[in-house]
């Protein structure tokens, strides 16, 4: 009961809840004396939220450091903590290592709650006709599932970076880790707040929230524009750190084209975060002004203008979709060569590619609004610099196969997931064509073709390549191998499921299956291949509980891992499993490529052995050598 | 060496001929019924070979290398240790570049005749989208009906306008969709060229009944046409 009650986030959660029914109370009584009726959902909740959240970040502790700071205590440096304490994951600690675990398990859980969300939704349109939802219930689940799932992606995005870039560019941790502690504990009530939504009446707009209807929707959507706040900010608050860590924590030697691939892809995910997160913060503002104050940005009556929250919500949420992706497609850069036996093929390109992803991916928002009514020439510019992005993933993928030519192949799971990725992943780029072509986009767009096409890009660009950086990374994070069996299954699973629940969505966004609909007029002749989608979807929930299941199994009771069990060449598989509290007591002499696969007398780094606690002797070999 | 080339080519040609079948033969799109949609459904054929084409190389030579090049048991040699060609490169920088600009073209083209006006007298429609329904106006003809109903192979204009939130205006055998924007009138041409019932959706989601946004909208003779333009204004 002692440790429960010291666990930062109970104390947050209690002081968060406090603060809220004051903020609440407050307003009311405000609003009382000035001769309105106390109750207003959206200012009422908004007052409560902006005083909870403080409140609840400062339960947690995540001010502390500064707070002592501002009295000059000084500020204590954290560490002689065990791997296996678990209290810790449960506060604000500033161990990037932590921190990248705490964001994982977290984006886990919102994907897990976000996937059965769907799941009852698919059962209401696996028929035609309205089954057991309310078509408002549906709306709620749909949106819910859209938003909360790419929230899970930005978490897991930072999870990836931050357990692995200090390791692998031998820095002892982030270069801002109250900063990055702080980071993560503000995401916290985002979650929270996206699980009220539906209580708090749900809303029926869909991830985008497009006005006027999200500035009528119930209070639900109020709730999901403050998680998008939270969420946005901690995503420019790890930009920052991201970069800052890339560009000054570098060990010694290791130049920009030494990094490894990741690294380049986290370089690229920070600038996207920094450049363009707040622009959706301004559209969604706007959005909220109007709810509150009755300001009339997108209200024609009062001279707004409805597009221009279009505009600015792609000119993030384009961008965006390189955040979610770029990071997924490193996992991959980094695991192909590992199982391959050979040097990634053409490192410097596939290391650009990623900044002309990110440039290409500024310029082309508009080909989200080509029926929403842009000026009709302004379509031609877009679907122009669209069509550009074809060039650098087809350089990272032509990459991979080039590297996989005349290898030595093995299948171990963490491969089997990123070659899964690498196809769904082109599946996606090939069926995002006829959306970028504006004549096809006139006829696709809004349908289940687009439904279809946008999952194959976040499956194979981070949902695939995180389940393979979690089967190739968890025996460093948790000193023990997953489950082979298990892993293999999930993934012939998860692989079969996926291709069985989204090839057919194609056929029924072409044959007038719109997206965002509870349900659809039988005429249409949808019934059965709906049937088909709705079962495979259930096949991916059953491999989403094999994995579950093989992560907490294997966790608990799981073999040894050895240090570096895959004969990996990069910093982090130098160390012992898990690595030490600091990763390196000195600074590794970064000597040439993390990937000079056969390649003689080729080394990536000279890592001194100085034994960290539970440091594993053994391994094998510190020093990678050809 | 020279084998696995030869098996790769052999199966990727096989692979993409296989696959152009399946977007050729196998109906995948509803029944056409505007001008509109004929040039559309060439132009995604078109799209779907090419992109069919391009997955059967990438497939082909990932599951080929799996096969072909697998690590035997007890091997822990590296693989030879190529890091890279700039020929190569090159040109798998430049092809890409050069097929989606040439498709980038080819619908530019495409989209510049579906927007340029026809030669004649265009029939002018107001559709009139709200939370849930629709309603059609004629401003030629001055009345109003809960239906859209138009004469074959007569160039249509539509002219889109919203009273609450935005919606959509799409019937899957016309293809082409536009939205009805609060505040703003957006336009759409059609020549419906078949005889028939349709029904028009909404295709951007607009609240609680946005799924059941439908209305019939049916294309006659023009005969037939006058007719009911006739009973309409009585
Ligand atoms: C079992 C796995 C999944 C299934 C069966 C599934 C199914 C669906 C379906 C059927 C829709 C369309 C709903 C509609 O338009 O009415 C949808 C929407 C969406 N899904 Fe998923 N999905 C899954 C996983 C994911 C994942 C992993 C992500 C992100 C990484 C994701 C992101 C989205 C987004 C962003 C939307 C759009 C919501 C909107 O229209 O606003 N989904 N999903
Ligand atoms: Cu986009
Ligand atoms: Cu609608």
């Amino acid at each position: 009961m002692r440790t429960l009650l010291s666990l930062g986030l109970l104390k947050g959660v209690i002081a968060g809840l406090a603060g809220t029914a004051v903020g609440m109370a407050l307003t009311m009584v405000v609003r009382s004396a000035l001769g309105y009726p106390a109750w207003q959902p959206d200012q009422v909740t908004l007052a409560g939220t902006l005083v909870g959240i403080p409140a609840y970040l400062a339960g947690v502790g995540a001010f502390s450091a500064w707070w002592g700071w501002v009295l000059g205590k000084g500020i204590e440096e954290p560490g002689g903590h065990h791997f296996w304490g678990w209290t810790r994951y449960f506060g604000a600690d500033p161990n990037h290592k932590v921190i990248g675990i705490q964001y994982m398990a977290t984006s886990l859980v919102v994907i897990a709650v976000a996937g059965i969300y769907q799941l009852i939704a698919r059962l209401e349109t696996s028929q035609p006709g309205l089954q057991f939802l309310s078509p408002d219930t549906y709306n709620s689940l749909m949106s819910l599932h859209g938003i909360m799932m790419l929230g899970a992606v930005l978490l897991g995005v930072s999870g990836m970076i931050n357990y692995l870039v200090p390791l692998m560019i031998g820095a002892r941790d982030m270069a801002f880790p109250r900063l990055n502690a702080f980071s993560y504990w503000i995401t916290v009530p985002a979650v929270f707040l996206l699980l009220f939504a539906l209580p708090a009446g749900g809303f029926d707009t869909g991830w985008t929230g497009y006005p006027p209807l999200s500035t009528k929707a119930p209070l639900g959507m109020q709730l999901m524009i403050l998680a998008f706040y939270l969420v946005g900010w901690s995503s420019i608050l790890g930009g920052v750190n991201f970069l800052a860590t890339i560009m000054k924590m570098r060990a010694p030697g290791m130049g920009l084209f030494r990094m490894p691939i990741f690294v380049w892809t986290a370089l690229a995910t920070a600038f996207l975060q920094i450049v363009f997160t707040q622009f959706v913060g301004i559209a969604f503002l706007m959005v909220l002004l109007q709810r509150v104050l009755g300001l009339g940005f997108f209200d024609p009556a009062k001279g707004g203008n409805v597009l221009l929250f279009q505009h600015l919500f792609w000119l993030y949420s384009h961008p965006a979709v390189y955040i979610f992706v770029l990071p997924g497609l490193g996992v991959i850069s980094e695991i192909v060569p590992v199982f391959s036996r050979k040097p990634l093929f053409g490192y410097r390109l596939v290391a650009l590619s990623s900044f002309g992803i990110a440039l290409q991916g500024a310029i082309v928002w508009g080909h989200h609004m080509f029926t929403a009514g842009i000026e009709e020439w302004l379509r031609i510019p877009f679907m122009v610099t669209t069509m550009l992005v074809a060039v650098p993933t087809g350089v990272k993928i032509f990459s991979w196969l080039a590297t996989m030519w005349h290898g030595k192949i093995s299948l171990d799971t963490p491969m089997l997931f990123a070659l899964t990725a690498i196809a769904v992943f082109l599946v996606g780029g090939l069926t995002g064509i006829p959306n970028g072509i504006v004549p096809t986009d006139l006829y696709i767009h809004d349908t289940y073709w687009v439904v279809a096409h946008f999952h194959h890009t976040l499956f194979g660009g981070f949902v695939f390549p995180a389940m393979a950086a979690i089967y190739f990374w968890f025996p460093k994070v948790t000193g023990r191998l997953l489950n082979r069996g298990l892993g293999k299954l999930h993934w012939a699973l998860m692989t079969v499921g996926f291709f069985v629940t989204y090839e057919p969505m194609f056929w029924l966004g072409l044959n007038g299956m719109r997206r965002r609909i509870a349900d659809y007029d039988p005429a249409l002749g949808l019934g059965p291949m709906n049937t088909v989608v709705s079962v495979a979807a259930y096949v991916i929930a059953l491999s989403m509980l094999v994995f579950f299941v093989n992560l907490v199994a294997s966790a608990w009771r799981g073999t040894r891992a050895p240090a570096n069990p895959w004969r990996s060449r990069t910093l982090e598989w130098q160390l012992s499993s898990p690595p030490p509290e600091h990763n390196f007591p000195t600074p590794p002499q970064v000597l040439g490529s993390p990937y000079g696969f056969g390649i003689p007398g080729s080394v990536h780094a000279v890592v001194t052995p100085a034994g960290g606690a539970g440091e594993e002797k053994g391994g094998l070999g510190r020093v990678s050598s050809g | 060496m020279r084998k696995h080339w030869i098996a790769v080519i052999a199966l990727t040609i096989v692979g993409a001929a296989l696959l152009a079948l399946l977007f050729l033969k196998v109906p995948l799109v509803p029944a056409q019924a505007a001008k509109q949609a004929a040039q559309i459904d060439t132009l995604l054929t078109v799209q779907l070979a090419l992109g069919g084409a391009i997955f059967a190389l990438v497939m082909v030579f990932l599951v080929y290398s799996v096969i072909a090049f697998r690590r035997r048991p007890g091997d822990t040699d590296d693989g030879p240790p190529t890091e890279g060609n700039a020929a190569l490169e090159t040109v798998w920088t430049i092809i890409p570049l050069a097929l989606v600009l040439s498709l980038a073209t080819y619908g530019g083209i495409v989209l510049r005749d579906m927007l340029r006006p026809p030669p004649g007298q265009e029939l002018v429609v107001k559709v009139n989208a709200m939370q849930f329904a629709w309603l059609f106006e004629y401003p030629q003809y001055g009345f109003t009906s809960p239906q859209l109903r138009m004469p074959v192979d007569q160039p249509v204009l539509l002219r889109l306008a919203s009273r609450d939130v935005i919606h959509s205006f799409w019937v899957p055998e016309f293809r082409v969709k536009m939205d009805a924007v609060p505040g703003m009138e957006k336009h759409l041409r059609i020549t419906p060229t078949v005889i028939g019932n349709y029904q028009v959706q909404c295709a951007e989601l607009c609240g609680l009944l946005h799924w059941a946004m439908r209305a019939p909208v049916s294309v006659v003779d023009g005969a037939a046409f006058q007719q009911w333009i006739a009973e309409q204004r009585k």
